[in-house]
C-alpha cells in the first residue's frame, strides 16, 4: 500500500495564495491563521510528519514572557499568544496545567538579582509576580533542598501539550481547506515579480506569497530563495532527562533557576504526560540535526536535579532526549517581510516558539495585511471535534469504554487510539515518531520491552519504515 | 476477539495481579486449598508472562518434570490454572492499588473496581533499557531490550537487524544469543564490563559455538547513527597497557544494540500506591510471609527478587499462596511488630525479606505452612568475605561468601529473635566484611 504524504488527499491546486515552508509549531500556527483569514494555503514539510524539527523536543512551558527581552518582538508575541491561547483553549480542547513557576536563588549572589528580574517582569506587564522567602517556598514545595535563599513566584507560567497543541492548529487549518504535503523538501525557487514557483522533492508548486518557517534551516531557505539572509542560524542543543511517573509527585511548580548570561539554565518541572523533566543543557553546535545525548551531560543533569530536589536520588530515569533550537547571532526573533518579493522569513524562533506561535502568526498576518488587505475571513470556521487526548489532565482513552485494551502499558496507550491515529481522516500517522507524538506509545519506563511486538504488528502496513 | 475476554467481577476472595508463572502458580494453589473465587488479572491479551516470549528451553522441569519451551510451558500453566477453577481476566490492567484491597482496573470496557479480601502482586520484572543507562548517542531504530527482541522474533516472526551487539552477559544475554541464532541474526560481539561473565554454568560456550566474541572489561559508550544504528563506540579498560586507568576507545560497526538484563521490579504500581518499596531498587518491602506493609497485600515471584528462573518463581508463588490461605483463615499471626533489616555496606544490592514479622509462636512457621526460611541477598560486584546479620553488637547469623553480582546468596533467618516478646524498635544490620 503506498503511504500517503499529502493531506487531505485532494487534488493539488495550480496556484496557492500562500506556501508555508516547514510545519513546526510556528508553521502550524501560521497555516491556521492564514487559512481562517481566507487564504488558500499549502504547507510543505520535509519530514515524514509535522513537528519533526526543533518543535519535537522542548520543555512544553506556556510562558508568560516575564523574563523576555523588554520591547522585543518576542515579548509582544508571547504576550499576545498567551491571551489567545487562553481564549481558544476551550474551543480547540487544548490541555493546560496551571502550575505556576518558582524562580529560585540558591546563592546570595543569585538572590541579589531577583529584584532586577521582578522589575523586568513588571515592565513586561506580568504584574502578578511576587518575591517569596525561602520559608514560604519550602512550605509550598517541601521537597526542595533547604539551602534555598529566596525566589520569585510567577503564578501564570503553565504547562501545555507540546505536540497536541500545534497538531490541533494544523488540524484546524486542514479542516478549513489548507493542504499539507510531507516528505517534501523545498530546494529552490524563483519569483517572477508576481508569483513564486518553488522546486521541491515532490515537484513544482506555485503561490503568490512564500512564508519561510523552516526553523533550523531558515537562513539556508532565505539564501536559496532570496539569495541572501539577514541572519545566520547557530543551532543550540538542549538535553533533558525524564524521570518516571512516581517522581512527578515531588514538585508541583515549574522550578526555574536565575538565568546566566548564556542560557536560561536548568529547570525542573512536571510534564503534562505525568513525568518529571530536568534540563535543558545549552550547547552550541554546528550540526543542525545532531540531537544526540551524551553520558556526561545526562549525568550533569542528574546531579543538578538531585542537588535541588534531593529525593530524586531514588527515582528512576525513564528517558532522555535532546532538542535543538534555531538561535541566531541576534537576541530577538528574526521576522522579516520582504514586500517587493512577497516573501516573509520567520526565523530565529529560539526558546519560546511553542508559546509564541499564535502571536507570531498574528504578527506576520498584520505585516502582510498592512500593505494590502487581500483576504476575506472564512464565513464559517470549523472547529475540530475533540481529538484524542494524551495529557494526564484530560480523560484518556484507557478510561473509556470500547478502548480495545491497552497496548503500551507504561503510558497506557490503547489499541483503539493507535488504530485511530493510523487511520485518521485528515492526518494519519505514517511513522513511529508520529505515532509516539499522537499516542505516547513506547515512551515509558520499559521503552518497549512489552509493547514493541504488538505495535510492529498493528502498524505493519502503515509506516514508511516498518518497526 | 474481545468476546473471549472475561470481565472481572466486582468482588472476590483473592485477586492476583499478573498471570506469569508465579501468579498462575499461586492461583492454582489457592484453588487447590479450597478458596472459592480466585481471580487473576493480566494486562496482556494472553496469560503466561515472560515465558510466552521464549521459544527456547529449559522450562517446566521443577513443575511438570518435563522439558518445555517457554510457549508450551506458559500454555500448560494457564491450562492447569483454568482447570482448577481459576478465573483469568485478560486485557485487565491494574492501574491503582488502594487500602482495603481495592483495585482499580482498566479494561476494554473502561475503568472498573475490584474488591478482594487479599491481593497477591506478581507483576514481574523488566530490563533496564538504554535511557536509564545514560548512554550517549542519537535515537536510531534497532535498539532493543532482549524482552522486546524475543517477542519480535518469536511472537511476530520479524527480524529487526542482522548484526547487532549484545550488552551484558547475564543468562538472559545468552538467551538473546539463542533467539538471534534462531532468527538467522549474527551478533558481532557481547560486551561485559567485568572480567568474567555474569551468568553461571559456563554458558559462554554458546558464544564460542556461535563464534561471537565476548569483550571483557568493556563498556558501551556511544551509539552512532541517526536513523539506523551504524556503529557503537566502546571503552576498553586495558590493564595490559600499564598506563593507569587508560581507556581505549574503539568503534565497532553494527546495525543494532540489544540491552540485556539489569532487571528491575515492575513496581511503579506500588511506588504510586500506599505500599512501602525499597527506595533504591523499587522491590516491594515484604516480611518472611511475603506480606507487604499493608497486610491485605502479598507480593511474590520475580518482582521481589530480580531475577530468578520461572521454576523458582512458580515454587515461590505456591508458597506465598499457602500464607495467603493461612491469613484468610486467620491462622497467620496478625501484623503487629516488625523488625527492619538495614544494610550497612554499599556492595549490597538488596536483601529480601526486608522486614521480619515477630510472631507469637516465635519461629518462622505459621499455621501448617512453611514460609521463607532464608534471606535472599544480592551483591552488586564480585566480592569475597563474610556476611552477617547483627542486632547491636551481637551477631545472629553469618556466612562466608565468594560471589558475583546477580547470584542468589541465601542466609538463614535468625529464628532466635522472631518471638513477639522481643523488641522491634532496634533494626537488624546486614553487615559485610571483605576478606
Ligand atoms: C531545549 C528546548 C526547550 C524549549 N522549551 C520551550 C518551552 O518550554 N516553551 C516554548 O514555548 N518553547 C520552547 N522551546 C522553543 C520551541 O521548541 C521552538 O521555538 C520552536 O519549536 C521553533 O519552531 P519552528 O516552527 O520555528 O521550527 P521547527 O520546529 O524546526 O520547524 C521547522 C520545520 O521546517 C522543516 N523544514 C526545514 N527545511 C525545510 C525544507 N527545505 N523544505 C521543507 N521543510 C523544511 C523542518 O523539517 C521543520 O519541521 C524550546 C526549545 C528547545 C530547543
Ligand atoms: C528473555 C528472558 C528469558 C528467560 N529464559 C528463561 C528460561 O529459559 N528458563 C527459566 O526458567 N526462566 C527464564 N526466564 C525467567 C522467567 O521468565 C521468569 O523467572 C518468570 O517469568 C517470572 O515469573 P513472574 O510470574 O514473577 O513474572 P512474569 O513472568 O514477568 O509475569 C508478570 C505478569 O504480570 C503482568 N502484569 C504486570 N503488571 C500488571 C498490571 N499492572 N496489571 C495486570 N497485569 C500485570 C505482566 O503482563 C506479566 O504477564 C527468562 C526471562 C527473560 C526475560
Amino acid at each position: 500500500m503506498p503511504i500517503t504524504t499529502q493531506y487531505p488527499k485532494k487534488q493539488k491546486t495550480a496556484h496557492y495564495d500562500i506556501i508555508i515552508i516547514g510545519a513546526g509549531s510556528v508553521g502550524c500556527a501560521i497555516a491556521r491563521k492564514f487559512t481562517l483569514e481566507g487564504a488558500q494555503v499549502l504547507i510543505l514539510e520535509k519530514g515524514t510528519d509535522i513537528l519533526d524539527g526543533a518543535s519535537k523536543g522542548n520543555s512544553a512551558i506556556l510562558h508568560t514572557g516575564f523574563d523576555a527581552p523588554p520591547d522585543s518582538i518576542e515579548q509582544s508575541c508571547i504576550a499576545d499568544s498567551y491571551q489567545e491561547f487562553m481564549s481558544l483553549r476551550d474551543k480547540l480542547h487544548l490541555p493546560l496545567m496551571k502550575t505556576g513557576a518558582l524562580l529560585l536563588a540558591w546563592t546570595e549572589d543569585e538572590a541579589d538579582q531577583l529584584d532586577g528580574i521582578l522589575k523586568k517582569a513588571q515592565y513586561n506587564n506580568v504584574n502578578d509576580t511576587q518575591r517569596l522567602s525561602a520559608k514560604v517556598i519550602l512550605n509550598k514545595e517541601p521537597q526542595l533542598a533547604s539551602h534555598l535563599k529566596a525566589g520569585i513566584y510567577i503564578p501564570k507560567e503553565s504547562l501545555i501539550d507540546p505536540w497536541t497543541t500545534p497538531f490541533v492548529y494544523m488540524y484546524q487549518a486542514i479542516e478549513n481547506g489548507a493542504q499539507l504535503i510531507c516528505c517534501c523538501e523545498v530546494s529552490n525557487g524563483q519569483f517572477d515579480g508576481e508569483k513564486w514557483q518553488l522546486e521541491t522533492s515532490q515537484g513544482k508548486f506555485k503561490a503568490t506569497t512564500v512564508i519561510n518557517c523552516a526553523g533550523l534551516y531558515g537562513d539556508l531557505i532565505d539564501q536559496q530563495l532570496l539569495g541572501w539572509s539577514a541572519f545566520q542560524i547557530n543551532p543550540r542543543k538542549g538535553q533533558f532527562i525524564v524521570y518516571d511517573t512516581p517522581a512527578n509527585r515531588l514538585i508541583h511548580s515549574i522550578i526555574l533557576p536565575v538565568p546566566n548570561k548564556t542560557s536560561k539554565g536548568v529547570l525542573i518541572c512536571q510534564t503534562i504526560f505525568g513525568k518529571l523533566l530536568v534540563g535543558p543543557s545549552a550547547e552550541d553546535q554546528d550540526d543542525r540535526e545532531d540531537a544526540s545525548v551524551t553520558t556526561e551531560t545526562l549525568q550533569m543533569l542528574q546531579k543538578k536535579g538531585e542537588e535541588l530536589l534531593p529525593a530524586l536520588v531514588n527515582e528512576s530515569i525513564n528517558a532522555s532526549y535532546a532538542g535543538i533550537c534555531p538561535a541566531t547571532q541576534f537576541k530577538d526573533y528574526q521576522i522579516h517581510y520582504h514586500n517587493k518579493k512577497n516573501y516573509v522569513s520567520v526565523s530565529g524562533i529560539r526558546s519560546t516558539g511553542l508559546t509564541a506561535a499564535l502571536g507570531i502568526a498574528n504578527y506576520v498576518f498584520l505585516q502582510l495585511q498592512k500593505e494590502k488587505s487581500i483576504y476575506s475571513p472564512l464565513d464559517t470556521i470549523i472547529y475540530p471535534k475533540r481529538l484524542n487526548q494524551i495529557a494526564e489532565c484530560e480523560t484518556r482513552d484507557w478510561q473509556k469504554e470500547g478502548n480495545q485494551g491497552i497496548v503500551c502499558h507504561c503510558e497506557r496507550a490503547t489499541e483503539r487510539e493507535v488504530v485511530t491515529a493510523l487511520e485518521d481522516a485528515h492526518l494519519p500517522v505514517n511513522s513511529l515518531d508520529a505515532l509516539k507524538r499522537r499516542t505516547r506509545v513506547t515512551m515509558g519506563r520499559c521503552q518497549s520491552f512489552y509493547c514493541s511486538a504488538r505495535l510492529a504488528e498493528i502498524t505493519e502496513t502503515y509506516f514508511k519504515r516498518p518497526i | 476477539m474481545n468476546k473471549d475476554i472475561i470481565q472481572p467481577p466486582e468482588q472476590c476472595n483473592v485477586a492476583i495481579i499478573g498471570a506469569g508463572p508465579s501468579g498462575l502458580a499461586a492461583a492454582t494453589e489457592l484453588k487447590k486449598l479450597g478458596v472459592e473465587s480466585v481471580i487473576v488479572l493480566e494486562r496482556e491479551a494472553q496469560a503466561g508472562g515472560i515465558p510466552r516470549h521464549c521459544t527456547h528451553s529449559p522450562f517446566g522441569l521443577r513443575e511438570f518434570k518435563r522439558l518445555y519451551n517457554g510457549e508450551r510451558y506458559a500454555d500448560e500453566l494457564s491450562h492447569q490454572a483454568i482447570k482448577s477453577g481459576v478465573i483469568i481476566c485478560l486485557k485487565s490492567s491494574v492501574i491503582a492499588i488502594n487500602k482495603g484491597a481495592i483495585l482499580e482496573l482498566s479494561t476494554p470496557t473502561g475503568i472498573r473496581t475490584l474488591i478482594a479480601q487479599k491481593v497477591i502482586i506478581c507483576t514481574g520484572i523488566r530490563e533496564t533499557p538504554r535511557a536509564n543507562r545514560l548512554i550517549s548517542g542519537q535515537r536510531p531504530m534497532g535498539i532493543l531490550t532482549s524482552g522486546a527482541l524475543q517477542s519480535i522474533i518469536h511472537l511476530k516472526h520479524k527480524k529487526p537487524f542482522q548484526r547487532p551487539v549484545i550488552i551484558g552477559t547475564e543468562l538472559v544475554s545468552f538467551s538473546s544469543l539463542l533467539s538471534c541464532r534462531y532468527a538467522g541474526i549474527k551478533p558481532i560481539a557481547m560486551l561485559e564490563k567485568n572480567s568474567r561473565i555474569t551468568a553461571k554454568w559456563g554458558v559462554q560456550i554458546l558464544a564460542k559455538i556461535f563464534d561471537v566474541p565476548i569483550f571483557y572489561k568493556t563498556c558501551l559508550h556511544n551509539i552512532i547513527g541517526k536513523k539506523e544504528v551504524e556503529a557503537v563506540e566502546i571503552n576498553i579498560k586495558c590493564s595490559a597497557l600499564k598506563k593507569k586507568k587508560e581507556r581505549i576507545k574503539k568503534v565497532l560497526p553494527c546495525d543494532g544494540v540489544i540491552f540485556t538484563g539489569e532487571f528491575v521490579a515492575e513496581s511503579s504500581l506500588l511506588r504510586m500506591g500506599h505500599l512501602d518499596v525499597d527506595p533504591s531498587t523499587g522491590n516491594p518491602v515484604i516480611d518472611q510471609f511475603g506480606r507487604c506493609s499493608d497486610s491485605d497485600y502479598f507480593a511474590t515471584g520475580n518482582m521481589t527478587h530480580p531475577v530468578e528462573t520461572a521454576g523458582y518463581c512458580w515454587k515461590q508463588g505456591r508458597q506465598t499462596a499457602q500464607q495467603v490461605y493461612a491469613s484468610l483463615k486467620g491462622e497467620l499471626d496478625p501484623y503487629q511488630k516488625r523488625i527492619h533489616i538495614i544494610s550497612t555496606s554499599p556492595i549490597i544490592k538488596y536483601i529480601v525479606p526486608q522486614v521480619l514479622a515477630l510472631t507469637v509462636k516465635g519461629d518462622y512457621q505459621s499455621g501448617k505452612h512453611i514460609a521463607m526460611d532464608c534471606f535472599q541477598i544480592r551483591v552488586n560486584k564480585a566480592v569475597k568475605g563474610r556476611l552477617s546479620i547483627r542486632s547491636g553488637a551481637k551477631t545472629l547469623v553469618q556466612k562466608k561468601i565468594n560471589s558475583l553480582p546477580e547470584r542468589r546468596i541465601n542466609l538463614k533467618l535468625p529464628c532466635s529473635i522472631l518471638s513477639a516478646k522481643n523488641d522491634a524498635d532496634i533494626p537488624l544490620q546486614l553487615h559485610f566484611e571483605s576478606r
